[in-house]
């Protein structure tokens, strides 16, 4: 006998009365979006910006005007990039300690986060985070967290406060491949999607943790069915392709603030620098970085639509180029020219005065 | 053959119950498994099932009435059972209903509750009226008072909403204020912590109740790495008014693992602000500030004091000042300086010292960081002597810190070395005797004393 069939509707999730275990549920893949003129041009000028900033600090940290770790995000522009294309006024987001590129995507002024990683007054932390440690209430962005993973939890808690407010804003929540095997994340999941949490996880999976490769440390590489035993929709996506971002990060961002949930997204990039400054190099090869950087650099496939589309020229490429250094190096004069914190500031910011 | 039904232990800190009601009569037949009665403990209300099978046979015990605040002893004869066609005409009640000797007393109920001397800079004004308060319940009047006043305060945990708190803390708040604002979590210290942690950044007054602090340690890195350290790292941009609190230290027969004194812990803490009351004044005022503090507070109750009631004030909105330590009684020999539970046993010890003719005041620190250095040493320069009392381990403790600061402060003043009385430096044994010689005692306070005051006989 022919079964009449059924057209499901978006019931609601998880374990119905008689203890069934509804299916799961996900966002419908929607066509690809297409960006506009002045979008691409904007993804370009932003991912430049991250690039060259990035490359001031490495070169200031050999020059020995930034202390301590810096660890650099070139390479992994696009992520980003993109997933901040999606978000709106009031939207929070947090990152582990590779945080620069972030809070330039935050429209952060770079001058301030310089100042910071040289260690000056004028730095976002007054000098006194780091270039791990930074924060911007102001542009919603929670860190700069210097523990791995600990910033998993912490996102949550930020999706917690949209949700208990009543907002339809979201929290973003960045982590590496590495922080994707701490236990606390796992914690982390179970609470989010029990508790319908607005939170976008995204795993920014750039091959390797410290040195360590995904597949030396993960007995389950396809990092996004992680969610999978929590019931966290999960997606791979291409994360070298910054429209390929958009399009995922567009999806998560509405699955989440519709009040679905959470979701992950797991981001598969990879970074030219080390880990950080003082990275040996010895586990993997210069012809593999070669190859990545050449075949799948951000920028380089912005550029190439950007050609292609004839919607800029090598020479207006130039131009902004040109506006990009100009600023870096601005924000890196203003970071070596600004005072460091006066003694007294040691004790202050220890406590809140009530 | 008959079986003695007797009042059973239901938790480790219970010495007495009530029964709230028989499920059974006289002469009505059971199986194992049936309930025979609900019987009220120190935490909640539980059944009473029977092991075997039989035919009620007496009861001896009755309901108790609301108005009756004595309980029967654990291990007291409650009823009998008999075997099925066996005559209940030969059961005589057994000649005294009362307390069957319970390891579960023995460290506790040797140390009578002192009547509580208060003398303080915080004298109420003329006509207070005050309501005697059990420090459970005033824990839990401070988190519902401060959630009627902020709705960004809420409260979660490990059974703190269906179950009313493991300790019966948050008894009452779920049903007042519903799922959003009373929070169940699942097992996961590491993760609720840091999502607490994420809720205060975002401005949120999380309570964070951790079922005891012994399972904090799986939350330690969010307490000091996120909580405590992230407005100094942010130069002042991003606050965590977060509260962590429960029940801390010795708790009774449960072994090392659950039995540990983590004041010096978060003391050591810069950006952190710790709590440990005694008095259930204190412990709802000192809540109450704690919620209202813009930084993250561990706030240390002691599951051996939830019980005990004291005079509260009926003062609206009702806080005391973190930071301020509190002389609870007056002399002029020697200075006890305490907190928690050391503060029952130094007021105890100070009776003792009293009957001996030595004149002991009593400060209680109330908070941990920051110290209140002040009050100590303004009674050090009248008593020129300082044993200090903590219920927890003595390296690097409380009681080191205090000491280590007399000598750099107070060191003209001083006339005898400061000594330190705290538990054994062993994990907590459970033997009974064992614990008992493992936690601090009125005696071992009095002797400290006497030795400062160069009484002791051999010095």
């Amino acid at each position: 006998m022919a079964k009449k069939p059924t057209t499901k509707k978006n019931t609601p999730k998880k374990i119905t009365k008689g203890g069934k275990v509804a299916a799961r549920r996900r966002p419908v893949k929607p066509k690809a979006l297409k960006a506009t003129s002045d979008e691409l041009k904007d993804f370009y000028r932003e991912m430049l910006m991250m690039r060259r900033f990035e490359e001031k600090a490495g070169q200031m940290y050999g020059m020995g005007l930034i202390g301590g770790f810096c660890h650099l995000y070139i390479g992994q522009e696009a992520v980003v990039t993109g997933i901040q294309s999606t978000l709106k006024a009031g939207d929070t987001i947090l990152t582990s300690y590779r945080d620069h590129a972030h809070m330039l995507a935050c429209k952060i002024d770079p001058k301030v986060i310089m100042a910071e990683l040289t260690g000056r007054e004028t730095g976002i932390s007054k000098g006194k985070g780091g270039s791990m440690h930074m924060f911007s209430v102001e542009h919603g962005f929670y860190g700069g967290h210097g523990i791995v993973a600990a910033q998993v939890p912490i996102g949550a808690g930020l999706g917690f406060a949209h949700k208990y407010r009543g907002t339809d804003n979201v929290s973003v929540v960045y982590f590496g491949d590495g922080a994707a095997n701490q236990g606390q994340i796992y914690e982390t999941f179970n609470m989010a999607e029990l508790w319908s949490l607005p939170v976008v996880f995204v795993i920014e999976n750039n091959q390797y943790a410290m040195g360590t490769a995904v597949r030396r440390a993960s007995s389950e590489t396809e990092l996004h069915k992680r969610g999978e035993s929590f019931r966290i929709p999960g997606e791979a996506v291409d994360g070298m392709d910054v429209l390929a971002v958009r399009e995922a990060a567009a999806r998560a961002v509405e699955w989440c603030r519709a009040g679905n949930g959470p979701m992950l997204l797991e981001m598969n990039t990879y970074r030219y620098r080390g880990h950080s400054m003082s990275d040996p190099a010895k586990y993997r090869s210069k012809e593999e970085v070669q190859k990545m950087r050449a075949e799948h650099d951000p920028i380089d496939q912005v550029k190439q639509r950007l050609l292609e589309g004839k919607i800029m020229t090598e020479d207006e490429m130039k131009i902004i180029d040109k506006e990009i250094k100009a600023i870096v190096a601005e924000a890196a004069q203003f970071a070596q020219d600004s005072a460091e914190p006066a003694p007294h500031e040691l004790y202050t910011d220890v406590l809140v005065a009530e | 053959m008959t079986i003695e039904i007797l009042l059973p232990a239901m938790s480790p800190t219970m010495t007495e119950g009530n029964i709230v009601k028989w499920n059974v009569k006289e002469g009505d037949k059971v199986a194992a498994g049936d309930v025979l009665a609900e019987i009220e403990t120190d935490k909640a209300t539980m059944e009473l099932e029977t092991d075997e099978d039989g035919v009620v046979g007496r009861i001896f015990v009755p309901e108790a009435s609301p108005e009756t605040n004595e309980g029967i002893a654990v291990g007291t004869v409650i009823a009998v059972l008999l075997e099925e066609g066996e005559d209940a005409s030969h059961i005589d009640t057994p000649s005294t209903i009362e307390a069957v000797p319970s390891e579960n007393k023995t460290k506790i109920e040797a140390v009578a509750a002192p009547a509580m001397q208060v003398v303080t800079e915080d004298d109420f004004p003329e006509g207070t009226t005050f309501t005697s308060t059990t420090v459970r319940e005033a824990l839990r009047d401070a988190m519902a008072e401060e959630m009627r006043l902020d709705d960004d305060v809420f409260i979660m945990g490990e059974e703190v909403a269906e179950y009313e708190g493991a300790y019966k803390v948050t008894q009452g708040l779920h049903a007042e204020f519903g799922d959003r604002r009373v929070i169940d979590t699942p097992i996961t210290e590491h993760g609720f912590a840091g999502l607490g942690v994420g809720a205060s950044m975002a401005g949120l007054r999380p309570v964070v109740e951790f079922m005891t602090f012994n399972f904090a340690m799986q939350a330690i890195d969010h307490i000091i790495n996120s909580a405590a350290k992230t407005n100094y790292m942010s130069g002042g941009q991003i606050r965590c008014p977060i509260v962590f609190r429960g029940p801390n230290g010795a708790a009774s027969r449960v072994g090392a693992q659950h039995s540990q004194n983590y004041a010096p812990w978060y003391a050591h803490v810069p950006g952190l602000i710790v709590v440990s009351p005694y008095s259930a004044a204190d412990a709802k005022g000192l809540l109450k500030s704690a919620i209202k503090n813009p930084n993250p507070v561990v706030f240390l109750e002691n599951e051996m004091i939830y019980g005990q009631s004291f005079d509260v004030p009926d003062i609206a909105d009702y806080t005391v000042p973190i930071g301020k330590a509190k002389v609870v009684r007056l002399g002029s020999d020697v200075t006890l300086v305490s907190y928690s539970i050391g503060v029952k046993f130094s007021l105890a010890a100070a009776e003792k010292l009293a009957a001996e003719g030595i004149s002991a005041e009593v400060i209680d620190l109330r908070t941990l960081r920051p110290l209140d250095m002040d009050t100590v040493i303004a009674s050090v320069k009248k008593t020129n002597r300082v044993v200090c009392v903590e219920e927890g381990w003595v390296s690097c403790s409380i009681s080191s810190e205090i000491s280590a600061r007399l000598m750099e402060d107070a060191f003209d003043y001083l006339d005898a070395p400061v000594l330190r009385v705290t538990n054994a430096d062993v994990p907590m044994p459970y033997a009974a005797n064992l614990e008992k010689l493992a936690v601090v005692t009125d005696d071992q306070i009095v002797l400290a004393a006497k030795k400062v005051c160069y009484k002791a006989g051999d010095n």
